[in-house]
């Protein structure tokens, strides 16, 4: 690890103040951004604890929804009575993801900020323009059987690894901010993450010296969720190909979808167009042939990823099959 | 292992195992604390001042800031009960409590647990009592070559405190229940951040079925 230097905040508008300063980090779980910092991918030169800050808190909106502070733990929103009846698909994305030790630390806001688990993101010996811009891709012609299908570019092909912003997204979930002016802002998820094109480096649409210190869930929709998983164990394993499904039916006809996807791109996945293939229509397997053909609308392989289409097409229409069988 | 480094191991084992104290590890030569963080290249920058409850005693430490919670408590402590198996947070060797939840030591600062209580595998035994989960692992063979093992007890005995809290599991079939019951599939599950390389699951799962009163 590089030398740096430590501060404990006080408050999310000192945090984000400290933030702004070139090479400063904000560390909340640190469970991704120290193992980075161990291997020198994250160099930062000061770090700002915001452990200490009261945004560990998950209260109703008054629009019936859910506000989900910054801080809380992976487990204890997994554990929330109100999340695990009325988010369920929230609960068991997280429950899937990592394992307890680290679900115990790993935080909101750090979840959604975790970097990408590309081999050659973490191995600094080799070129990688999300670590070193213009250095090029190594995994493009390399070992890429964990990466990108959807929405990759000449420059990366990494995705996103966390299960948690899968559900988030099937949810529509908002992640509000403060910047070190103090000024709030809330981002829907859908522009939270960003696609790698030019500039895989820059990963969300934070500015410098924003901070996260909430995530909203708006009141759920109607339907059965469910979160799937598919992965080379079975626990504590990345995705391969996850799915976040939200979808309200009865005997046998679907009135309305909500898919996200995990795995498939650099941020979690999802095409309005597939929905509305399922919208209003029998659920039968010609139906999920077509919702999954929009889902990977230019989806592309790069040789040791190719099976992540057949893969995609599969778990979404045993997931399907399973929400609408009863 | 060339052999001044073998002999200075011999050593500092040696010292460790005749109950020397913390103060005595410390001025050790550097290169007899093996891979501290302070190895790395870079300009010392200011030392942070910390007060951690370990096992019920208090510690004030000055530190380099970026001194892991794991290499705090082996380095600068001589608690080896805790282990650094991958020091990435994959294993689960590194295992302990803190507030009695289990947590990765290799992944998070020391300094960052200023003022909070740490419970590592030295602090679970009263005298020659053993721990309900030492006693029920030594009786089951919850263990071969032992390496994994005080990241085992520390993760079990956080895993059922959460299990006794209603903490459900990506195996829980109906999130709602308030209390899932703990079966076979549910200890595996729960229990799968703490790696075993000699695959003693099978006695591991009924060790702490023993211990936390089940049928085995």
């Amino acid at each position: 690890m590089k030398a740096f230097t430590y501060q404990r905040a006080d408050s999310a508008a000192h945090a984000a103040a400290a933030a702004v300063k070139p090479g400063a980090k904000i560390i909340a779980g640190g469970t991704n951004l120290l193992d980075l910092m161990k291997l020198q991918v994250e160099t930062p030169s000061q770090l700002v604890d915001i452990n200490r800050l009261p945004l560990d808190k998950i209260e109703e909106t008054p629009d019936g929804g859910l506000r989900v502070g910054a801080l809380v733990r992976n487990s204890d929103l997994a554990a929330d009575p109100q999340v695990r009846r009325r988010y369920g698909v929230l609960s068991r994305a997280l429950l899937a993801g990592a394992s307890a030790q680290l679900r115990n630390k790993a935080t909101t806001g750090g979840n959604l900020l975790q970097r990408t688990r590309c081999y050659y993101f973490y191995d600094v010996t080799k070129p990688c323009n999300k670590r070193e811009p213009g250095s090029g891709c190594a995994a493009l012609a390399g070992f890429n059987r964990i990466h990108a299908i959807l929405g990759t570019s000449d420059h990366c092909i990494a995705t996103h690894p966390s299960d948690m912003a899968v559900a988030m997204r099937a949810l529509d979930a908002k992640v509000e901010t403060v910047n070190h002016e103090g000024e709030a802002r809330v981002i829907p998820i859908a522009e939270f993450h960003r696609l790698p094109g030019k500039t895989p480096e820059i990963e969300t649409s934070l500015k410098s010296g924003e901070i996260i210190t909430a995530v909203t869930l708006p009141p759920p929709l109607p339907g059965v969720q469910l979160y799937r998983k598919v992965r080379d164990r079975a626990s504590y394993a990345f995705a391969l190909v996850s799915v976040a499904a939200i979808v309200d039916s009865s005997r046998g006809r679907i009135s309305s979808a909500r898919l996200a996807f995990g795995g498939l791109a650099h941020k979690p996945w999802r095409v309005a167009q597939a929905e509305e293939k399922l919208a209003n229509t029998s659920a039968n397997a010609s139906a999920f042939k077509a919702a999954a053909n929009a889902v990977l609308d230019g989806a592309r392989g790069f040789g040791g990823n190719d099976f992540k289409i057949p893969l995609m097409r599969r778990t979404l229409h045993s997931v399907l099959a399973e929400i609408t069988r009863a | 292992m060339d052999e001044d480094e073998a002999n200075t191991e011999i050593s500092r084992r040696t010292l460790i195992e005749s109950g020397t104290t913390a103060l005595l590890v410390t001025t050790l030569p550097r290169a007899a604390l093996g891979a501290g963080p302070l190895e790395d290249a870079g300009p010392p920058l200011p030392s942070v001042t910390m007060e951690l409850q370990i096992n019920g005693r208090s510690h004030s430490l000055t530190l380099d800031p970026r001194t892991t919670l794991l290499d705090a408590l082996r380095e600068h402590l001589a608690l080896t009960g805790s282990k650094k198996g991958c020091d990435h947070g994959q294993c689960g060797a590194c295992t302990v409590l803190i507030e009695g939840r289990r947590i990765n030591s290799c992944l998070t600062l020391a300094v960052m647990h200023d003022g909070q209580s740490v419970t590592t595998i030295e602090g679970l035994a009263e005298g020659d009592n053993l721990h309900p989960l030492q006693t029920a692992f030594v009786e089951h063979d919850g263990f071969q070559c032992g390496y994994c093992t005080s990241g085992q007890i520390c993760s079990a005995i956080g895993m059922l405190a959460e299990s006794r809290t209603g903490m459900p599991s990506y195996v829980t079939e109906d999130l709602t229940q308030p209390q899932p019951e703990l079966t076979d599939a549910e200890i595996r599950e729960r229990m799968s951040g703490n790696i075993c390389r000699c695959a003693a699951y099978p006695n591991i799962v009924v060790a702490i079925k023993q211990a936390a009163g089940m049928p085995t």
